[in-house]
C-alpha cells in the first residue's frame, strides 16, 4: 500500500517539481554562460515577484487571468483534449463581452458585471465549441484547429478594433465598457491595482474542482478522457461529452479574457491576451490538471512572470522565462525521462 | 462588382503576383517537407513552428558574425537540428507525449530567440539588417517578358525548395531507407521484426524535419530582407502541417498544398494594393485570416479521405 | 562437458527437450517435449491457453524459456531472438500478420533485407527473386498490390513467401486457417503441400481437428501447458484426438440446482454481424435465452462471440438481423438505452471496456449507471451514496484489497473482475451477457464468480455466457450452443453431450451429423 502511494506521489507531484527545479537550474547555467549572476537575477525574481505591497498586487493581479487559462487548458486534458487555442478564446470571450459591457452604459452593476461575464465565457464557449464539433464530426485534431482558431480570432480582432468597433483617437482599440461594470478594486499601489476578479478566478476553481469531481458532467468527461471504450460501454456519449469539454474549457478563456477587460483595461486592446494561452499549458502541466494544483501553479508562473521584469532591470532578458517554461514543459512531456532519471537514482541509494 | 472582377484580373495578368507565390510558398514547402520526414517515420511534429523560427534566427545571427549569409543558413539548419533532436530524444527515446513536446520546443524557440536577441542585439523586436543570400539573377533570361520577370531574382532557396521536393520524392519512395521509414511509420513492430532498427530510423526522421523546417525559416530572416523579427515564423509552421495533411503525407501533395496556401496569402497581398477597390486600411484584416480559415476548413473536411501513416503520435516501445 | 547424453536427433529438424516456461501464476509450458521430423507437417493441437504459441514463440525467439534445450537438425542451438532464428533457417507465420498495410507486397517480403543498387531500392530484382520463389511453391501474388486491397488469404501468402525468401527450412504457422475462409483453406493445404515436397518442414499448430486429418503427417496434443499425446496422423482419428485435447474429467464442479426457467428475455434472429475489417463474422444466428437459465456458447476463440456479444449489448452494428430483447425490437438501440431495460454485460477485455483504470474503484462501481437517481441528484454525484454503494459491493464480493479509493489499475486482474461482476450484478439486470468471465484468473476467483453467476440465475436473470474454457461452459451451462465459424454448429445440455462430442462441433462438425455417424 504505502508502495502504492509512493508510486502515485512520484507521478503528481515529483515530476512537476523536478521539471520547474530542472528548468531554473538550466535557466541559471544560461545566465553563468552570459556572464550574469544566476543568485542575483532571481534574487531579483524574487523581489520583483513580493518584495513590495506593489509586487504582490501586480503579481495577484497576473495571477487571476492565468488560473483561468490554466483551468481551460487543465479542464481540456481532463477529456483528453489538448486545447492549444486558449488565447483566440480569450479574444472572442474578451471581445464579446466588452462589445455588451460598453452599451450597458444605464445598467445598474447587478445587471451589467454578470451579462459581461456571461457573455465572455459564451464567446469563449461557442469559439472553442468549432474545435469540438469539428473533431466530433470531421475527426479534424484540435490541436491544429484551435491554433488555427488563434490566428483567426486575432485577425478578427485586429479588424473590429480598427473600424466598427474603435474608440476614437488614433491607437486601436475599443470604447470603454460602462463604469459599472468595472470589477471592484481590493488594493491599488501606484499606477497598479488589484481587482475582485481574482475571487472570481477562484471561484473558478472551485466550480471546476465540483465539476470535475461531483457531478454527473465531470465523470463523463473524465471517463471519456480515460477510456473512450470503457465510456462507450456504460453508455457514455463520446461525441458530446468531447463538444462541452471543449465547450467548458473556452469558457474558462473566454472568462480569463473577460477579467482583463473588467479588471485592468477597462476596455479590449490588442495585448490584452498576452501569452496566456500559452502559459495555460505550462500551468495545467505543471499543476498536473488538479484545480487546486492550478492555481498554485499559476501562481507560480505568475510570480516568475512578474519578477521577469525587476530581472530585465537587473540585466537579464525576461525572455529566459519563456525558456524556463518551454523547459518544464518539455521534462513533464518526457515524463518517462525524469522518472527514469529518479529510478536510477533510487537504485544507486539501494544498491549502494 | 466590375471593379472586383477587375481587380482580380489586374492580379492574375501581373507576373508579381506569380513571383509572391514562389516567395511565399517557399518556407512551406521546406517545413512540410519536414513534417513529411517526421511523420511518414511515425512521429508528430507539431514543433516545426518553433524550428522554423530558431532556422531564421539561426540564419541572422550566421550572418551577422561571418559576414556571410551561407554560413548563416549553415547556422539555422544546426539549430533546426538540434531542436529536432531533442524532440526526437523525448518523443523516441523517452516515449514521450509527441504533442506537448512539439508545444514545449515552440516556446523554448520563442524563448531562446526572443532572449538572444536582446543579448546579442541589444534590444528586443528585431535584429540589425545583414547580408541575406544573394538572389539569383538569370541575366537575358530576366528580359524575357512576363516569365522574365517571375523567375529573375529569386533566392536560390526557391530553386532549394523544389529540388528538395524531388529529392524527397525519391528518398522515400525509391530508396532503401525511404521503404524502411514507410514502413516504421505504418507498423513498426512488423518492421521490427524484420530487423529494422525502429529508433534510428525514426530518429532520422525527426533530425531531416529539423533540416528542412529550418531552411524554410531561413528563408524567412535571409532569403530577401536579411533580418529577424520576434516570432517572425507567425503560425507558418502550422500551416506547413496543414499543407502536409492535406498533401496527403506525401512531399509532392504536400509542395502543391503549401503552393495553394502561398497563392492565397499572395492574391491577398496584392488585391491589397488594387488602388480602384478603396479599400479601407483594417481589410487587411479580414483577408489576412483566409489562409488560416482554409486551413480549418481543409483539416476538417479533407481527414478521411488524407490519411496519416499508421503509426503516427504513437511511441513505439520496445519490451 | 562429458559425453554424457550426446543424443543423436539427426534425423528431426526441430527437437524441443523439456521446454519450461513459466508467466506469473501460470506454468505455460511444464516439460514440453516436441519431436519433428524433417520434411513433414506436424501439427500441434489443443484448446486455448494449452501452450502451444507459448511453445513456438521459444522456437522462434520472441519468448527465452526458462530452462529446456531446442536442437535443429540434431545440433544444439541457443535461439534468443527472431535474428537467431532467422539465422537456423526457422520462419514463423503469425496469427496476427506481420505486414505493413500501406506497401506493397513485393516491399513487405524483402523489407529489412531489401536488394539494392547502391542506396536506391532495387525494386526490380525483388520483384525476379519474389517471382521466382511464386513459380517454386505455386504461391502466386500481384508483386505490386497494396497489402490492405488484398484478402487474408493472400495476404497470409505473403507472409509465407516472407519467410521463404528470408531462406527459412523450417515454418511455424500459427493457427493459419483461424481467419481463412474455406476455400482459401484448401489453397493454402495445396501450399503446404508444394512446401513439403519441395522438402521443407512444417509445424502446424490448430485446433481444427478435421485439417490436422487432412494434411498432417504426425501430431502432438498439448493440454494445460502439457504434451498429452504423440501420434502419428495415421493412426489416430478425431474422436481420440479430442479425447487427448479436452476429454479429461472437469475439476471444477460447481454446485447448482434445477434451472427454474422463465419466459424468453432475448432472442436473436438471423443476425449477421461484421468484424473489424468488414468480412462477416456472425453469420445468420437464431436462438434465444429464457430467464433463469444459463445459455453456454462454446467454440475456440475468433469464431464470432466477440462480434455476437458486442451486437447484443449495442457496441457493434447489426448488419442484418435482429436483436429482440424483452420482446422489444432492440437492434438499434444504443448501449445505454439497453441497460437502462435492465441488460447487463461483463466484457471480454476487463481493461479495454470493463473499467476506467485511471478511476478509483468507487467510480468504476458506477459505471454505466452513474446517471441513476440512486447515485446523483440532477447534476450532482451523490458521492457519499456512491462510497456507501461500493463499499458494501467491496465487502460482498471480497475484492481486495477492500479500498475503494484505489484506482482500477492498481488492482489484481481478478480483483478487477470482481469489481465488474459486482457491479453488474448490483444493477439487477434481467439479462446478463458474459463472455469470458474468469479469463487469467487463479481458481479462488474462479469459483467465486462462478457461483455469483449461478446465484444470479437462480434469481431468474436470464445469462449468456460466452467462453473458450470448455469446463466452465459445462460446470455452469444449462444449454450449450457452439460456435464455429460465425455459426452454429449444435445445441445441447451438458447431461446428454460429452466433452468430446463439444470438442468436434468446435472443430467445425456439425451435430446432426455426428449423431448420424454414431446412429
Amino acid at each position: 500500500m504505502n508502495g502504492l502511494k509512493k508510486f502515485y506521489m512520484n507521478d503528481k507531484i515529483v515530476v512537476p517539481v523536478f521539471a520547474v527545479i530542472t528548468s531554473l537550474f538550466i535557466a541559471a547555467i544560461v545566465m553563468i554562460m552570459i556572464g550574469k549572476n544566476p543568485l542575483m537575477a532571481y534574487g531579483a525574481l524574487i523581489f520583483g515577484a513580493f518584495g513590495t505591497k506593489g509586487a504582490l498586487i501586480n503579481n495577484l493581479m497576473k495571477t487571476t487571468p492565468l488560473i483561468l487559462t490554466g483551468l481551460s487548458v487543465g479542464l481540456g486534458f481532463r477529456a483528453g483534449l489538448f486545447n492549444i487555442g486558449a488565447n483566440g478564446q480569450l479574444i472572442i470571450g474578451a471581445l464579446l463581452s466588452t462589445y455588451v459591457g460598453s452599451k450597458m452604459i444605464a445598467y445598474p452593476f447587478y445587471l451589467s458585471i454578470p451579462l459581461m461575464l456571461v457573455t465572455g465565457m459564451i464567446g469563449g464557449a461557442l469559439w472553442a465549441a468549432i474545435a469540438g464539433w469539428l473533431k466530433v464530426a470531421r475527426g479534424a485534431h484540435e490541436v491544429i484547429t484551435t491554433i488555427m482558431l488563434n490566428y483567426i480570432a486575432v485577425f478578427i480582432a485586429n479588424y473590429v478594433v480598427n473600424g466598427p468597433f474603435q474608440a476614437p483617437g488614433g491607437v486601436p482599440k475599443s470604447p470603454e465598457i460602462a463604469y459599472s461594470a468595472r470589477l471592484p478594486i481590493l488594493a491599488t499601489s501606484g499606477a497598479t491595482w488589484l481587482s475582485a476578479g481574482i475571487f472570481v478566478a477562484l471561484a473558478a476553481v472551485v466550480v471546476v474542482y465540483i465539476l470535475v469531481e461531483k457531478t454527473k458532467l465531470g465523470y463523463e468527461v473524465k471517463a471519456v478522457g480515460f477510456n473512450p471504450y470503457a465510456a462507450e460501454y456504460g453508455g457514455i456519449s463520446i461525441g458530446k461529452n468531447v463538444v462541452m469539454a471543449m465547450a467548458i474549457s473556452g469558457a474558462l478563456a473566454g472568462l480569463a479574457g473577460t477579467m482583463q477587460v473588467m479588471g485592468v483595461y477597462y476596455r479590449y486592446l490588442g495585448a490584452l491576451g498576452g501569452s496566456m494561452g500559452f502559459d495555460g499549458i505550462t500551468i495545467a502541466l505543471i499543476g498536473q490538471n488538479d484545480p487546486i494544483g492550478i492555481a498554485f501553479a499559476a501562481f507560480l508562473i505568475s510570480s516568475i512572470r512578474a519578477g521577469s521584469n525587476q530581472m530585465q532591470i537587473a540585466g537579464v532578458s525576461k525572455n529566459i522565462v519563456i525558456i524556463i517554461q518551454g523547459i518544464i514543459i518539455f521534462l513533464v512531456a518526457a515524463n518517462r525521462l525524469v522518472k527514469t532519471f529518479m529510478f536510477w537514482k533510487r537504485k544507486e541509494v539501494e544498491g549502494a | 462588382m466590375n471593379a472586383w472582377i477587375q481587380a482580380i484580373i489586374n492580379v492574375f495578368v501581373n507576373p508579381i503576383f506569380y513571383k509572391s507565390t514562389l516567395n511565399q510558398s517557399t518556407p512551406l514547402i521546406l517545413a512540410a517537407l519536414g513534417g513529411v520526414y517526421s511523420e511518414t517515420t511515425g512521429v508528430v511534429n507539431i514543433a516545426l513552428e518553433g524550428i522554423m523560427l530558431i532556422g531564421a534566427f539561426g540564419g541572422v545571427v550566421g550572418s551577422y558574425f561571418t559576414g556571410n549569409p551561407w554560413y548563416g543558413l549553415a547556422l539555422g539548419v544546426l539549430l533546426g537540428v538540434s531542436m529536432a533532436a531533442l524532440h526526437a530524444w523525448a518523443s523516441i527515446r523517452y516515449a514521450g507525449d509527441q504533442i506537448i513536446s512539439g508545444a514545449a520546443l515552440i516556446l523554448l524557440a520563442q524563448g531562446i530567440t526572443g532572449f538572444s536577441l536582446v543579448e546579442l542585439f541589444g534590444k528586443p523586436g528585431s535584429t540589425d539588417l545583414v547580408r541575406s543570400i544573394p538572389l539569383v539573377n538569370l541575366g537575358s533570361f530576366g528580359n524575357v517578358p512576363f516569365f522574365g520577370k517571375i523567375f529573375n531574382s529569386l533566392s536560390p532557396l526557391v530553386y532549394i525548395a523544389f529540388a528538395s521536393v524531388a529529392f524527397s520524392w525519391f528518398l522515400i519512395y525509391k530508396t532503401r531507407l525511404g521503404l524502411r521509414m514507410r514502413s516504421v511509420g505504418n507498423n513498426p513492430e512488423a518492421a521490427d521484426t524484420l530487423g529494422v532498427n525502429v529508433y534510428n530510423v525514426r530518429y532520422f526522421g525527426v533530425l531531416m524535419s529539423g533540416v528542412f523546417a529550418a531552411l524554410g525559416g531561413a528563408f524567412l530572416s535571409i532569403g530577401e530582407l536579411g533580418q529577424f523579427t520576434e516570432n517572425m515564423s507567425n503560425g507558418r509552421g502550422f500551416i506547413a502541417l496543414a499543407a502536409m495533411i492535406i498533401g496527403n503525407w506525401s512531399p509532392t501533395g504536400a509542395m502543391w498544398a503549401a503552393i495553394l496556401f502561398g497563392a492565397a496569402s499572395a492574391f491577398n497581398d496584392q488585391l491589397q494594393s488594387q488602388g480602384i477597390l478603396h479599400l479601407a486600411i483594417n481589410t487587411q484584416y479580414l483577408f489576412g485570416m483566409i489562409p488560416y480559415i482554409i486551413t480549418l476548413i481543409v483539416v476538417g473536411g479533407l481527414v478521411g479521405k488524407s490519411r496519416a501513416p499508421s503509426a503516427d503520435g504513437i511511441p513505439y516501445i520496445k519490451d | 562437458m562429458g559425453k554424457t547424453d550426446k543424443k543423436d536427433y539427426s534425423e528431426y529438424a526441430v527437437v524441443m527437450e523439456k521446454i519450461v516456461k513459466r508467466f506469473p501464476g501460470v506454468l505455460a509450458n511444464d516439460h514440453v517435449d516436441l519431436f519433428v521430423k524433417k520434411g513433414e507437417i506436424h501439427a500441434i493441437v489443443g484448446e486455448n491457453g494449452a501452450g502451444k504459441t507459448t511453445l513456438m514463440n521459444q522456437l522462434y525467439g520472441l519468448l527465452n524459456s526458462d530452462s529446456g534445450k531446442i536442437y535443429i537438425n540434431g545440433e544444439e542451438v541457443k535461439i534468443k531472438n527472431p535474428n537467431d532464428a532467422i539465422k537456423a533457417k526457422i520462419g514463423m507465420v503469425h496469427q496476427h500478420f506481420m505486414l505493413v498495410d500501406r506497401l506493397s507486397v513485393v516491399e513487405n517480403i524483402v523489407l529489412g533485407m531489401e536488394p539494392v543498387y547502391g542506396p536506391f531500392f532495387a525494386r526490380d530484382k525483388a520483384r525476379k527473386q519474389i517471382s521466382e520463389l511464386s513459380q517454386k511453391f505455386g504461391l502466386f501474388v500481384e508483386p505490386d498490390a497494396i497489402i490492405e486491397d488484398l484478402p487474408v488469404g493472400i495476404q497470409q501468402r505473403v507472409e509465407i513467401i516472407k519467410v521463404l525468401y528470408r531462406g527459412a527450412e523450417i515454418l511455424i504457422l500459427d493457427e493459419p486457417t483461424a481467419v481463412l475462409t474455406p476455400q482459401e483453406t484448401d489453397e493454402l493445404f495445396k501450399i503446404l503441400g508444394a512446401l513439403k515436397a519441395q522438402g521443407k518442414t512444417i509445424i502446424f499448430i490448430t485446433h481444427k481437428l478435421h485439417e490436422v486429418m487432412a494434411i498432417t503427417d504426425s501430431v502432438t496434443v498439448m493440454q494445460l501447458g502439457k504434451v498429452t499425446g504423440v501420434v502419428k496422423t495415421s493412426d489416430t482419428n478425431p474422436r481420440a484426438l479430442a479425447r487427448m485435447m479436452v476429454g479429461r474429467e472437469v475439476l471444477l464442479r460447481v454446485e447448482k440446482g434445477e434451472a427454474k426457467i422463465g419466459k424468453k428475455i432475448l432472442r436473436v434472429e438471423n443476425l449477421h454481424v461484421n468484424e473489424n475489417r468488414g468480412l462477416e463474422a456472425v453469420k445468420g444466428l437464431d436462438f434465444s435465452v429464457n430467464q433463469g437459465e444459463i445459455v453456454g456458447i462454446a467454440g475456440v476463440a475468433g469464431n464470432g462471440q466477440t462480434e455476437l456479444i458486442e451486437a447484443i449489448t449495442g457496441l457493434r452494428k447489426v448488419e442484418e438481423g435482429q436483436v429482440i430483447f424483452k420482446g422489444i425490437d432492440a437492434t438499434n438501440f444504443s448501449p445505454k438505452r439497453r441497460r437502462d431495460m435492465g441488460m447487463g454485460h461483463i466484457p471480454e477485455d476487463r481493461l479495454k471496456h470493463g473499467l476506467v483504470a485511471a478511476f478509483p474503484l468507487y467510480y468504476n462501481f458506477i459505471l454505466g449507471k452513474h446517471d441513476d437517481p440512486r447515485f446523483c441528484d440532477g447534476e450532482f454525484l451523490k458521492i457519499s451514496d456512491i462510497k456507501k454503494f461500493s463499499n458494501a459491493l467491496v465487502k460482498r464480493f471480497d475484492v481486495r484489497p477492500p479500498l475503494i479509493n484505489l484506482l482500477g489499475a492498481n488492482l489484481s486482474g481478478g480483483n478487477q473482475q470482481k469489481v465488474i461482476v459486482a457491479r453488474e450484478f448490483s444493477f439487477n439486470p434481467d439479462f446478463m451477457a458474459i463472455s469470458q468471465p474468469t479469463r487469467g484468473l487463479d481458481i479462488g476467483a474462479i469459483e467465486f464468480i462462478h457461483k455469483s453467476i449461478i446465484s444470479m440465475r437462480d434469481q431468474g436473470v436470464g445469462v449468456l455466457l460466452v467462453s473458450m474454457e470448455l469446463e466452465e461452459i459445462f460446470s455452469l451451462s444449462d444449454r450449450i450452443l457452439v460456435m464455429y465459424e460465425g455459426q452454429i454448429m449444435g445445441e445441447v445440455t451438458p447431461q446428454e453431450t460429452t466433452t468430446e462430442e463439444v470438442g468436434l462441433m468446435m472443430a467445425g462438425h456439425k451435430l446432426e451429423d455426428l449423431r448420424a455417424q454414431e446412429a
